[in-house]
């Protein structure tokens, strides 16, 4: 801690002593990551020499606003009507920084800084379709999750958060139509012309409804002949707006929505929000939770890299592959069934632990599954991964170097398969995970094939932490006794009145989380998914950001379809390993 | 009345086994995939067929507006009449062959040409994008295919000294010919499963790239024919390559009938077995490994063979 502290100080005062003690103002309390405001005038050139100046804080891990409008604890912030965080990731010294913008009006403007990070292009637009702030200077600044057609920005406080709070939804048929036609791809919109020289171009529409989109995912593609031009992604087909439903659910009662934002990854998703509120109401998980949370974590790796593998065989066009992995999925999922109850999205973390103690015998099960489970593995690698034809369709497809990775936020296997071995689980450890040995299998390419390949060795791996927590589980509490844990351990609330009122309070009104602003992180089936909550000291978070990795990773596919064949993006899409929730959110 | 009798038995048996071929491969597929397949219509599921052709026959016959009616009506019923067509020289056995034509394998290979139409006539008269790579990609690997397929051929027929089919399985009494002849039993294999379009070279109808390529706009029968022309076409493929390359209906023991149908079955299977086991190549590989490979060691075969018999008289 105090390592980083001294990092913090020392490059705050190297920004300061550059760019003047009246345009930077500290902020403090933001937990590890180090957080300042910055002057309108000087965010350029202070991102710019973040980039390139000697830290190298070359990924742009998040760029979201807030709207500040009815906050009411703003003493350790500038008076601002909304603001935009930049935050920005060192890979090379595994250090965050956050940068806030602050901005006056009901529909303020600030400089677009797609020009300094490919990936601030979509952050961008998603912020004015849900803010209404305009980026000048953008290319494209068109709305990207909600439709076309969409009238207002949900994320703004005065938007309704209920449906009730808005009259009945009806469409007609000319609505229908006008909706349709909206949604009509025209090339002229994204700068694409309709012929060149020597050729007329074809546009094609692959999506939303496509057997190998994975998902509600549409991408408009300029073709010459099978040849890719250009391509268009449209995304927001998935948008649930959980961030908008984050407002108004309890902290507790946010935790089910968690799991479906990364519909494969179970409880994986529950664990950063957890840490998150956590880290804000300062509790410490006993150890057992901890063991609880990280085996079922790596289970739940296990089962999303399972479908991942059997759909990126099953795109290559081998049938047989994902009906084998189904099986052991299944297994798994007997296994997840019978600890946490459900299958798919057990919603199972809790805050201050988990949800209950581990069954009986379910170390037997576990170690049925890891003892069968690594040989499967191997028929697999000899199955797909030394197939002939698959490494004929996926080897030098879809290849970018970790350079290019960084500037387009890729993180997960995606960047690992560049030979960066950047990983939060050994990078900057939570929940215990410093105690496990474990590898982050890296591989040079960056291509498709390479990005399956670390996935599957990361299956063999996740094997190796589950065998370590089976081995070494340790005796106690499965929550904290913190009075902010939710529901409260129920036998000490029938002991006195005072934990009485805290579990009853806890439990029908919801936690009360003090004023404070976290952010965490963690190494999420597909990538970094991170939690930055902002809490206004009551019993719904103000605001929660979710960064997901998909949505990145997806921005980048024109980048990487252009000059290939329509089934080479087809494996580049299968290997990106995306879900369409993931990214809309 | 005999002469009548046969092929209406024939057609209809054959019509028969690829409905049935249906059902088979999903159960195939199923025990290779470690999971049931359709196993709830009947006894071990054998009424699925039934199932599947009432479904069939009573779904909307939808003509999108778009589409060129009358050749997207054509179409489908090309790809049926050809196969079928195809099996009147299929020497069956010693007594069940319907014609016996001199020619009768050049007449297997314009068949197969013919059927080209049916997807390319598909594909364009669709109007569709999805249905137009399909087509394309189609008309280019069949194309292609065909040239290796009819060069392969050649040697069997160098060495049988016949075009007939019947006199080219009594070639085989001494000795079957994938022994002389396996490399153009190989690439008559792979150009079989090009020309059938089945995985892994069912690029014409690859679901994860083109939706369901020439079909894509096809509904109700008119989608039927096409998968029973399918069918048919791997029936057809079978029945060739036991006739060319396994001695067609010879065998110790029982009735040549059975030799037959026996030997087709094997062949059959393993045409399933593939679509279960390989990955599909992309468009521009399955073409110059067509072009690179295929024709070059096809003209090999040819005159190697040719100077063989040469050598030998």
């Amino acid at each position: 801690m105090t390592e980083g502290s001294d990092k913090k100080q020392q490059l705050l005062s190297a920004i300061t002593q550059k760019f003047g003690e009246q345009f930077i103002t500290e902020q403090v309390g933001c937990g590890r990551v180090l957080t300042f405001w910055v002057a309108q005038t000087q965010l350029q050139q202070v991102l710019c020499y973040l980039r390139d100046g000697p830290d190298k804080y070359l990924m742009l891990v998040d760029l979201y606003a807030v709207d500040e409008r009815l906050r009411q604890h703003t003493s350790d912030q500038p008076n601002c009507d909304f603001s935009i965080i930049y935050q920005l990731l060192s890979v090379q010294h595994n250090f965050d920084i956050r940068i806030k913008l602050a901005l006056i009006g009901d529909y303020p403007t600030a400089a677009s800084i797609s020009t300094l990070w490919q990936n601030a292009n979509w952050y961008e637009r998603e912020i004015w379709d849900m803010y209404g702030i305009v980026f000048t200077g953008h290319p494209l600044l068109k709305r990207i999750l909600t439709p076309p057609t969409f009238v207002g920005h949900p994320l703004r406080k005065e938007f309704p958060c209920r449906a009730t709070e808005q009259p009945p939804f009806s469409m007609n048929e000319e609505q229908l139509e006008a909706e349709q036609q909206a949604l009509k791809f025209d090339p002229a919109d994204w700068g694409m012309s309709r012929q060149s020289a020597d050729s007329d171009f074809m546009y094609l529409n692959l999506g939303p409804n496509h057997p190998s989109v994975h998902g509600v995912f549409r991408i408009a593609l300029q073709l010459n002949g099978e040849r890719i031009i250009d391509a268009a992604p449209d995304i927001g087909y998935h948008h649930r707006g959980a961030e908008k439903i984050a407002e108004r659910q309890t902290w507790h009662g946010f935790i089910p929505y968690t799991d479906r934002i990364d519909y494969l990854g179970g409880v994986m998703n529950n664990l950063p929000y957890v840490l998150a509120i956590e880290q804000m109401a300062k509790i410490e998980v006993p150890e057992r939770a901890q063991c609880i949370r990280v085996m079922l974590s790596e289970c739940f790796r296990i089962l999303s890299h399972m479908l991942f593998y059997g759909t990126f065989a099953q795109d290559l066009g081998q049938l047989s592959t994902i009906f084998y992995l189904f099986i052991d999925r299944e297994k798994l999922f007997g296994i997840i069934e019978a600890i946490t109850g459900a299958r798919m999205h057990p919603s199972w973390f809790r805050i201050g632990g988990v949800a209950q103690d581990l069954p009986q015998g379910w170390d037997k099960m576990i170690r049925e599954f890891i003892d069968y489970f690594p040989a499967r593995l191997d028929e697999y690698d000899v199955l797909t991964m030394e197939n002939s034809i698959i490494k004929k369709r996926t080897v030098g497809i879809g290849q970018y170097s970790s350079k290019e990775a960084l500037e387009w936020g890729v993180t997960g296997a995606g960047l690992r398969a560049t030979g960066m071995d950047f990983d939060l689980r050994k990078a900057r450890p939570y929940s215990g995970y410093q105690q496990y040995e474990f590898e982050i299998p890296t591989a040079d390419n960056g291509d498709c094939y390479d990005r399956c390949w670390v996935r599957v060795q990361e299956m063999r791996q996740s094997l190796k932490i589950i065998r370590q927590c089976l081995d070494n589980m340790p005796a106690g509490a499965y929550k904290a006794s913190h009075p902010l844990t939710t529901p409260p351990m129920i036998d000490k609330s029938k002991q006195d009145i005072e934990t009485q009122i805290q579990h009853f309070l806890n439990v029908s009104w919801g936690p009360v989380m003090p004023p404070a602003e976290s952010f965490v992180a963690v190494e999420a089936t597909k990538g970094i998914n991170g939690y930055t909550l902002y809490s206004d000291g009551s019993n719904t978070s103000y605001r929660t950001r979710i960064r997901t990795p998909s949505f990145p990773h997806l921005q980048m596919i024109p980048h990487l379809s252009r000059g290939v064949l329509l089934p080479d993006l087809i494996a580049i899409i299968a290997s990106i390993d995306f879900v369409m929730a993931d990214v809309d959110r | 009345m005999h002469e009548l009798v046969t092929p209406v038995i024939i057609l209809l048996i054959l019509l028969l086994s690829a409905a049935t071929l249906t059902w088979v491969e999903r159960r195939i597929l199923g025990l290779w995939q470690d999971r049931y397949g359709p196993n709830r219509v009947g006894p071990f599921g054998l009424l699925q067929v039934v199932a599947d052709m009432i479904k069939l026959f009573t779904k909307e016959d939808w003509i999108p507006p778009f589409a060129d009616k009358v050749i997207f009506v054509i179409a489908p019923m090309i790809v049926m009449i050809m196969m079928l067509l195809g099996f009147a020289i299929i020497p069956f056995s010693p007594q069940l062959q319907i014609v016996d034509f001199d020619n009768g394998l050049l007449f297997f290979l314009a068949i197969s040409s013919l059927s080209v139409y049916s997807v390319m006539l598909a594909g364009f008269s669709s109007n569709s994008k999805y249905a137009l790579f399909g087509a394309l990609r189609a008309t280019a690997q069949m194309i292609s295919y065909e040239v290796f397929m009819g060069l392969s051929v050649m040697g069997v027929v160098i060495l049988s000294g016949s075009f007939s089919l019947r006199e080219i399985v009594e070639a085989q009494s001494e000795q079957w010919f994938f022994i002389p002849q396996i490399v153009a039993l190989g690439i008559f294999i792979i150009a079989g499963i090009a020309e059938s379009h089945r995985a892994p070279f069912d690029l014409p109808e690859a679901e994860h790239e083109i939706v369901a390529g020439f079909h894509t706009e096809y509904s109700s029968m008119k989608f039927g024919m096409f998968f029973i022309g399918e069918y048919l076409g791997v029936i057809l493929i079978s029945a060739m390559i036991v006739t060319l390359f396994f001695g067609g209906w010879q065998g110790p023991f029982l009735p040549p009938i059975l030799w037959f149908l026996l030997k087709t079955s094997v062949f059959v299977l393993f045409f399933i077995l593939l679509r279960a086991a390989t990955p599909r190549p992309r468009y521009d590989q399955l073409m110059s490994f067509g072009w690179k490979y295929m024709l070059p060691l096809a003209l090999l075969n040819l005159l190697l063979t040719g100077a063989y018999r040469l050598w030998t008289q």
